[in-house]
């Protein structure tokens, strides 16, 4: 094998992200290499629900960019095969309030959200068991978002990976990038050998941060950490939306360090129910946590009563890349030439994905991006002390 | 926690290392509460059959039936004294880390789903092992079961699981097996054994060691003779036939390189195929607690001590070696968690014989671990139709498809690209399997429930403690 290894672009990050710049890139006619330290959807990818939200974001860039990569959900859905293989499922959201007070900030929230583009139509009270005959009595109303839909991430990543035709470089960790004697970066340096671009693109995710401090750029993303609950496989029908509490919209937004937690439940094709989401930023521990299983499995089981005798049978974990200011970074970064990055997507990576893929291919080619990438600057956060 | 201030100790699985803990702590003066999945005492060494079965002769089935006698005469003793409580039928699902202490979460009932906790000072780990099988194809046929658990159906329900046998596989256990089914009236059509046990005679210093384990080895051997069985080192099972069941296995020898040699195959007629591939440790609690593991099994100092403060572990958990080690390891375990408790100097004089069976036993299984291997090209046999994964039915051909075709290279990543594993099993069963057909090492995986868990079980409060002991 030989170590010279060159292309038009290097992808560093195997996650949904990464498989996503390199379809599009990829579908520029450039020549992609995706390299990994970790298999393919290792890190939070691996971790995540496979949420397409659009019901959860306030109007804004994030939700431009959601409805932006939904429209290329689609896209991806209808190509030959992939939809089933990646398990597309266009569910629909149901985001359900506990009284009939919550009711009138949640349509305030959605009247906003209609005005960027989302369908979302109120449900009384008395409607929500039509939409799904198992919740619990006595909840205040809901909204509905037929938008909403679901992928199975791991899938995702592996067959776009695929479909893209890129030359995917596994278990290989990036140890350095390689700079041109103008400064430009050339390409990174792996414990594998070198591999030599033009163009770098940043999509490691949560270690976002760390890649970027290998090539000497300041980009603060943080681990906040999540439980997802998963039960025995149940009949179908049990749950046919993802569910959720409005709160989880606050949780979101929230800057706390502290344990959070709304439920959003879902069936899955395969059957078993998954329960999400706590929030909690604790670094990268992995250790379990009882009492967030505990509180993820009392949400649900007060929305939808019929879980408490389900089983769980398993539970994982995962580590959101976080911002401060929840926003993801996607394109160029000016302080350095030739890198790209596409992460800190914190909770919504994979719906977000597409079109972040879109964006940064639009960026390598020089073309000009659908939408205004200037809220996604990699350079919009100061510079910290560095502590010598 | 109730009102005493003794210091009380939970030890989780009643079989040898269990007991042993339990005793040895209780004589010592700890509050002990044994927590256990089975009905009675015993684990699955000391099974025996349901007291309404009525059997005069459980002893006839088993190997060292006085030590379990005098065992269960200590154990009876310290529970008629309220100096050990039993928890018969208790399914731990969880070993909650508190700032002090540690509650046992537990599922009792008939279909496990009423909660039980106990709180407690200290843990001991002696969780036992589980089977390992390996997939080929057939393997899911109704009349193939595993070598233990034919031996389970015999000590427990005194039922053999067919009139033909074929006991396959590898590894020590297999011998026990095929002499209690002969013993009990079955035919042996076959002892099939990958391994070549001649190769064991480099390790003629260690096994001069254990005579004990000689003479047992040497029992077998001539059971297996006076019965008229046919022996074959060195052969493995290729295939099961059969349409709704088992009807005959094709066997066939190994090379060298642990190859099928071709041309060797040949058909044995039989309605149950009893197979293992040695054991593996229980280690989902102590992973879940943060144990350090040591390869497979749960890493512990020469107290048996885990690397998570008031946690010990004992017996197959800790590596496999059978009813003598694990007795050993929890006589010191029981020993040393006294100590700790009551905050004395822990004495080794006072287990000195146990650590001297540990060290010679130790070395007679990792002897045995070198000799007993499943042949190294097992995989090549495996046909892509083969169903790997029970409880998702994912095949090998899946399996394969991911690894080439969708760049996954270690377990993890087949199970999320394939579902194998994430069944019900959670791969307790099929991950040995999936991870060599992948080509892929089978790292333990993390489950941080030992057994599944009604979500209102885990939704409820998390100081209800309908049952509370201690």
């Amino acid at each position: 094998m030989s170590n010279r290894l060159t292309c038009d672009v290097v992808v560093v990050g195997a996650g949904m992200v990464g498989a996503a710049c390199a379809l599009y890139a990829a579908r520029s006619g450039l020549r992609v290499i995706v390299v990994d330290r970790g298999p393919v959807a290792g890190g939070t990818t691996g971790a995540g629900e496979g949420n397409l939200l659009v019901s959860d974001k306030e109007p804004g860039p994030e939700l431009s960019l959601a409805l932006y990569s939904g429209r290329l959900w689609q896209d991806v859905a209808a190509e030959p095969g992939l939809g089933e293989a990646i398990e597309f499922e266009p569910k629909g959201g149901l985001m359900v309030v506990s009284d009939p007070d919550g009711l009138h900030a949640l349509e305030t929230f959605a009247a906003g959200q209609r005005a960027e583009g989302v369908e979302a139509v109120p449900v009384a009270a008395d409607a929500l068991h039509g939409l799904e005959p198992h919740l619990a009595d006595g909840l205040g109303g809901g909204m509905y978002y037929p938008q909403d839909c679901q992928v199975m991430p791991t899938l995702a990543a592996a067959h776009l990976i695929r479909r893209s035709g890129a030359d995917l470089r596994t278990g290989r960790a990036v140890t350095g990038v390689l700079r041109g004697a103008d400064g430009r970066l050339t390409g990174v340096r792996t414990d594998g050998g070198d591999i030599h671009a033009p163009a770098v693109v940043n999509a490691t995710g949560t270690w976002g941060g760390e890649f970027a401090a290998l090539a000497g750029v300041h980009l603060p993303v943080l681990p906040r950490r999540g439980f997802v609950l998963v039960t025995e496989p149940l009949p179908a029908g049990t749950v046919r939306h993802k569910v959720y509490d409005a709160d989880y919209v606050a949780n979101v937004a929230s800057d706390s360090a502290a344990l959070q937690s709304s439920a959003v439940v879902e069936s899955t094709a395969a059957g078993p129910v998954l329960i999400g989401a706590t929030r909690e930023r604790v670094g990268f521990d992995r250790t379990f946590s009882l009492p967030a299983a505990r509180i993820l499995a009392a949400q649900a089981t007060a929305l939808f009563p019929v879980l408490g005798r389900a089983r769980a049978i398993r539970s994982y974990l995962g580590f959101r890349p976080y911002l401060p200011d929840h926003l993801p970074v996607i394109g160029p970064d000016a302080r350095l030439p030739g890198l790209y990055h596409a992460c800190g997507h914190e909770g919504a990576g994979i719906g977000l994905s597409l079109g972040t893929g879109q964006l940064i291919a639009q960026s390598l080619t020089g073309t000009t991006p659908d939408l205004d990438l200037a809220p996604f600057r990699p350079d919009r956060f100061p510079a910290e002390e560095v502590p010598r | 926690m109730g009102g005493t201030e003794q210091h009380t100790l939970v030890v989780i699985g009643a079989g040898p290392a269990g007991i042993a803990a339990a005793l040895a702590a209780a004589d010592a003066g700890v509050r002990v509460t044994i927590v256990d999945s089975a009905p009675q005492a015993g684990g699955q060494f000391y099974r025996r059959p349901a007291a309404g079965l009525g059997a005069r002769r459980p002893q006839a089935l088993h190997h060292a039936w006085g030590t379990w006698e005098s065992l269960n005469a200590r154990l009876q003793a310290h529970i008629a004294a309220d100096r050990i409580r039993h928890l018969t039928d208790h399914h731990v699902w969880f070993v909650e880390r508190l700032e002090t202490a540690f509650t046992v979460h537990a599922l009792v009932g008939p279909e496990q789903t009423d909660p039980d906790t106990v709180t407690a000072d200290a843990v001991v780990l002696a969780t036992g092992g589980y089977e390992k099988v390996l997939p080929f194809p057939g393997w899911t046929l109704p009349g193939v079961v595993t070598a233990g658990g034919a031996q389970a159906m015999l000590k427990g329900g005194l039922v053999l699981p067919g009139r033909t046998v074929v006991v396959a596989g590898t590894g020590p256990l297999l011998m026990p097996v095929a002499a209690g089914l002969a013993a009990a009236g079955a035919t042996i059509a076959a002892y099939i054994e990958s391994a070549d046990p001649k190769s064991l005679v480099r390790h003629a210093s260690t096994l001069a060691r254990n005579p004990a384990k000689l003479a047992e080895g040497a029992q077998y051997g001539a059971a297996l003779a006076r019965h008229g069985v046919p022996v074959r080192m060195r052969h493995t099972v290729v295939r099961a036939h059969g349409t709704a069941r088992l009807e005959a296995v094709t066997v066939a020898a190994l090379d060298a390189e642990g190859r099928i040699r071709p041309g060797t195959g040949r058909r044995i007629a039989c309605d149950t195929l009893a197979v293992g591939h040695g054991m593996l440790p229980h280690t989902d609690l102590a992973e879940t607690l943060g144990c350090a593991l040591d390869g497979v099994r749960v890493a512990v100092d020469a107290e048996q001590r885990t690397d998570v403060p008031g946690i010990w572990a004992a017996g197959e958990a800790t590596g496999i070696g059978g009813a003598v080690l694990s007795l050993a390891e929890g006589e010191i375990a029981g020993h040393s968690v006294a100590a700790q408790l009551q905050g004395t100097d822990p004495d080794p004089r006072g287990w000195s014989a146990a650590a001297k069976t540990r060290s010679r036993l130790r070395a007679f299984f990792a002897a045995i671990d070198t000799v007993y291997a499943p042949p190294a090209h097992w995989p090549e046999s495996v046909t892509d139709e083969t169903v790997l994964c029970r409880c998702e039915e994912v095949t090998a051909g899946e399996i394969r498809e991911a690894v080439e075709g969708l760049g996954a290279g270690d377990l993890r990543t087949v199970k999320l690209l394939t579902r194998a594993g994430m069944g019900w099993c959670q791969g307790r069963i099929c991950a040995p399997g999936v991870a060599g057909v992948a080509g892929c090492p089978a790292d333990t995986a993390r489950r941080p429930f030992a057994r599944p868990v009604p979500l209102g079980v885990l939704a409820g409060p998390a100081d209800t403690e309908p049952n509370r002991h201690h």
